[in-house]
């Protein structure tokens, strides 16, 4: 019954986006300023419905109704109650329910907020998101309905959900990222209707910017949090394996993040227009074509979603309308490409375009080599796989421009900057930055001699002091000894210097760890003790543990340094009840400038045990940059700027 | 000039999604068999019954029959008994216990007779990954410089050793003898 409620809400709410994508739109043309506002209160009720939908499918959960095929598949009675609610998004089906939750979300979100907004731009931003909703309600009812029974023969226990989503992260992390990846519908909304109005000012730039950077926090944060799950719950202690899956998320993180600072000169200089537009069509253009690449098993990925070709030919036909209907209106609508008079010399404008540049060629080159096998095969050229080798190769190189480029950016100025200004400010942080990477890496090598100096270590420290030097700098210069003037730097600007810190934080775990990684896999036998770096590993053995849906060989590890206790480590092997599956629990000693990471791998018998020992230095940085640069984000978006204008013009309009 | 460039990102996106209509055709998790005529790939993993590692050196010098099977894989119940015949005609027969669990998999050579020399355990599916394994159950003909001959991927009966594999094994042992 509860299923069927929520079958229906869901029917209902499609209906509601329907209206909404056609009333609005329609009045927009014919002057119908009801029809119009009718856009403002429909994502209400919209919201509202789905929302209902959701609910009844985890109730469906917590209660284990097994008549529901997707529940039987992804859920059991012995599964921990906080399990049944994530296990609502943990397959397709409940992705796109969630999926649709988050955009009903968001269209209501502008609803609420943008009343400030001129009624036709307002009411053309919701029709698209109306539209948008109905392509993701017909794809849900059509080919992925979560309330399909399985009737009249019903299992009287699921299959259970996979162990490796039985996990703390996987329950924030799909939310958040679907935030981010749907969060960019809505840039999307606004550059679509101002390429139908024709209308696109730094106004329309200024309205758009607090829900760039909030989308953009959004996909920070769930990448980020992807990339720390991966580490500690797929058990080999990567943190980033260029997998096709993660590729769909950073590609739109990256050409997001271009997004969020080529608006920023369109709106203070009214440069970068057109670019701008085709910025905010990318990323959500990118965020459908990750969808679409992770949902329809076009491309294999250690995420091994059930595929359908039905799905796919429904996902292509929903993205050939969406991408090609807005990219065909740009290239109708869009504005003819300015003159670079407006700007000159070593300006602003000259430093974001050059990060558009290297974010936009770091997102082609992923999007190539996500795609060349799928290319390849078509083409007959056999089966390829592009391994992380070439993704480094290219992405390594293009990051490093980047991080040098933002340190400079600093020191710039709109319009344009003196040279001779630029000459006084760049040697200090050069200085620092080149004395750091010449003899910082002397004194962390793992036995501080002169042959383990690394040189990718010594880069690192390079960018990272540059980066953060530069930042001080400014700082220093703006602030100066009197500590008033903090105050009167807006929180955009301490969003930007916090996220950039952030960058050069994430930069240095991405290095540090990668050049100072030591690891072993050894077999070892109960007593006997390996080193790694410089911390003595001492198996002691292994006992039987029981969980509540899983029973456990776990290890006991003793890590020593120079005779002294540091920890005890206790890595599990795990034996999944219901499925049968097994999963590896590796245990982590955290701490900022170090991680001790211990895995089980097989049992070579006679209490032996395969056991991967490893020590990574400043690891945990990477997760720390990623997210103080979404706080940074999170920062700007929230400038007071953008609530103050707000309100003086609904003052004005309360006037008239 | 400028109004035909604004077209350009349209052009690239029609090009990519042409090449993705063709892709949904296309299974990407179809290896090709490119082992065959290459040797069988290196490994080291224990074995089922006792708790020795395993590597190639067990089987250099035979001809023999690599056989990729699993308790989970419904089919491999029906193949069974063909192999344990095989293995009584005095064909050596090697399993490759394909990411499974060592106890239900004992317990099912307990069963249903066991026709395996040895066993290789592959929990984690390496071994299998570098086979190219697609599922199971799967039949590689090894032959005694350690290269693949021959490989069955489905269910190896009466018509298939007669159609594919009996001549080829025949000819690899008096090549070697």
């Amino acid at each position: 019954m509860i299923a069927e409620l929520g079958h229906a809400a869901l029917i209902i709410a499609l209906c509601l986006a329907a209206i909404q994508t056609v009333a609005p739109m329609l009045g927009s043309f014919m002057g119908y300023s009801n029809w119009m506002r009718l856009g403002y209160s429909l994502p209400l009720g919209q919201l509202l419905f789905v929302a209902v939908s959701f609910v009844c499918l985890a109730a469906a959960f917590l209660s284990d109704d097994f008549t529901l095929k997707y529940v039987a598949q992804n859920s059991n009675t012995e599964l921990p109650s906080y399990y049944k609610i994530s296990a609502v998004w943990s397959a397709h089906e409940g992705s796109l329910l969630l999926w649709a939750l988050i955009l009903a979300g968001w269209s209501a979100a502008v609803a609420l907020f943008s009343r400030t907004l001129p009624l036709l731009l307002g009411a053309r931003v919701l029709s698209i998101l109306g539209a948008i909703s109905v392509g993701f309600g017909l794809f849900l009812l059509l080919t992925s309905n979560p309330f399909e029974r399985l009737l009249p023969v019903a299992p009287l226990q699921g299959a259970d959900l996979n162990p490796l989503l039985q996990d703390i992260g996987l329950i924030v992390h799909p939310p958040m990222l679907y935030m981010g990846y749907v969060g960019f519908a809505v840039p999307f909304a606004f550059a679509i209707a101002a390429l139908i109005g024709g209308q696109f000012d730094s106004a329309w730039a200024r309205w758009c910017r607090p829900w760039i950077n909030i989308a953009w926090v959004f996909l920070t944060l769930g990448i980020t949090l992807g990339s720390w799950w991966a580490y500690y719950e797929l058990g080999w202690g990567g943190w980033w394996f260029w997998d096709p899956v993660e590729n769909a998320s950073l590609m739109p993180w990256l050409v997001g993040t271009a997004l969020m600072h080529s608006v920023s000169a369109t709106e203070k200089r009214g440069v970068f227009r057109s670019w701008t537009l085709l910025l905010a069509i990318f990323t959500f253009s990118l965020s459908l074509l990750g969808t679409f690449l992770v949902r329809s098993g076009i491309l294999t990925s250690v995420h091994a979603f059930a595929t359908d070709p039905e799905r796919g030919v429904f996902m292509l036909a929903f993205l050939a309308l969406v991408i090609g209907g807005s990219l065909m209106l740009f290239a109708l609508r869009g504005p003819a490409m300015q003159k670079v008079a407006a700007y000159s010399g070593w300006s602003r404008e000259l430093m974001l375009l050059i990060n558009n540049l290297l974010l936009v060629s770091a997102m082609t080159m992923i999007l190539v080599g996500t795609l060349y096998p799928l290319i390849a095969d078509v083409l007959e050229l056999g089966k390829i796989s592009v391994g992380p080798p070439y993704f480094n190769f290219f992405f390594v190189p293009l990051i490093v421009g980047l991080v040098v480029a933002v340190g400079i950016a600093v020191f710039t100025k709109w319009k344009t900057t003196e040279g001779r200004l630029l000459l006084q400010k760049i040697p200090f942080p050069l200085v620092i930055a080149l004395l750091s990477a010449l003899f910082i890496p002397l004194f962390l090598g793992a036995d501080s001699q002169l042959f383990s100096y690394s040189l990718s270590a010594a880069l690192t420290l390079f960018l990272a002091v540059w980066l953060i030097a530069t930042i001080a700098s400014d700082l220093r210069e703006k602030i100066g000894s009197d500590r008033a003037r903090m105050a009167k730097l807006s929180r955009s600007y301490w969003g930007m210097q916090l996220a950039h810190s952030g960058l050069a934080i994430c930069v240095l775990g991405v290095g540090l760890s990668t050049a100072y990684d030591d690891s072993r896999e050894l077999r070892m036998h109960p007593g006997q003790t390996a080193q790694v770096a410089n911390y003595q590993f001492q198996f002691v053995g292994t006992d039987k543990i029981a969980g509540p849906n899983f029973t456990a060989h776990r290890g006991h590890i003793r890590v020593l340094q120079q005779d002294q206790l540091v920890t005890n480590l206790y890595p599990e092997k795990r034996d999944y009840n219901s499925g049968g599956q097994v999963m590896t629990e590796a245990a982590i000693d955290p701490s900022l400038t170090r991680d001790i990471y211990v895995s089980l791998g097989e049992p070579l018998g006679n209490k032996a045990w395969a056991i991967s020992l490893q020590v990574k230095p400043f690891v945990r940085c990477i997760w720390l940059g990623g997210l103080m640069i979404a706080l940074g984000g999170l920062l700007a978006a929230i400038d007071r700027r953008y609530r103050r204008r707000s309100k003086h013009s609904s003052a004005i309009r309360g006037g008239a | 000039m400028n109004k035909i460039a604004l077209f350009i990102p349209l052009v690239l996106f029609a090009t990519l999604s042409l090449f993705l209509l063709k892709g949904l055709d296309r299974d990407p998790t179809e290896l090709p068999s490119a082992l065959v005529g290459e040797a069988f790939p290196a490994f080291s993993l224990p074995s089922l019954m006792d708790e020795s590692l395993l590597s190639t050196d067990d089987f250099a010098g035979e001809v023999v029959l690599v056989n990729v099977w699993a308790t989970w894989c419904f089919a491999c119940r029906i193949e069974h008994p063909m192999l344990n015949q095989l293995a009584h005609q005095g064909v050596k027969i090697i399993g490759l216990n394909y990411k499974d669990q060592p106890q239900p998999a004992r317990q099912w050579l307990e069963d249903r007779g066991n026709p395996y020399l040895f066993n290789i355990v592959d929990q984690q599916g390496s071994l299998g990954f570098d086979l190219g394994v697609t599922g199971a159950p799967e039949t590689y003909l090894v032959d005694a410089q350690g290269i693949i001959r021959h490989r069955r991927i489905g269910v190896l009966d009466q018509a298939v050793w007669d159609r594919e594999f009996d001549q080829r094994y025949q000819q690899l042992l008096s090549e070697d003898q």
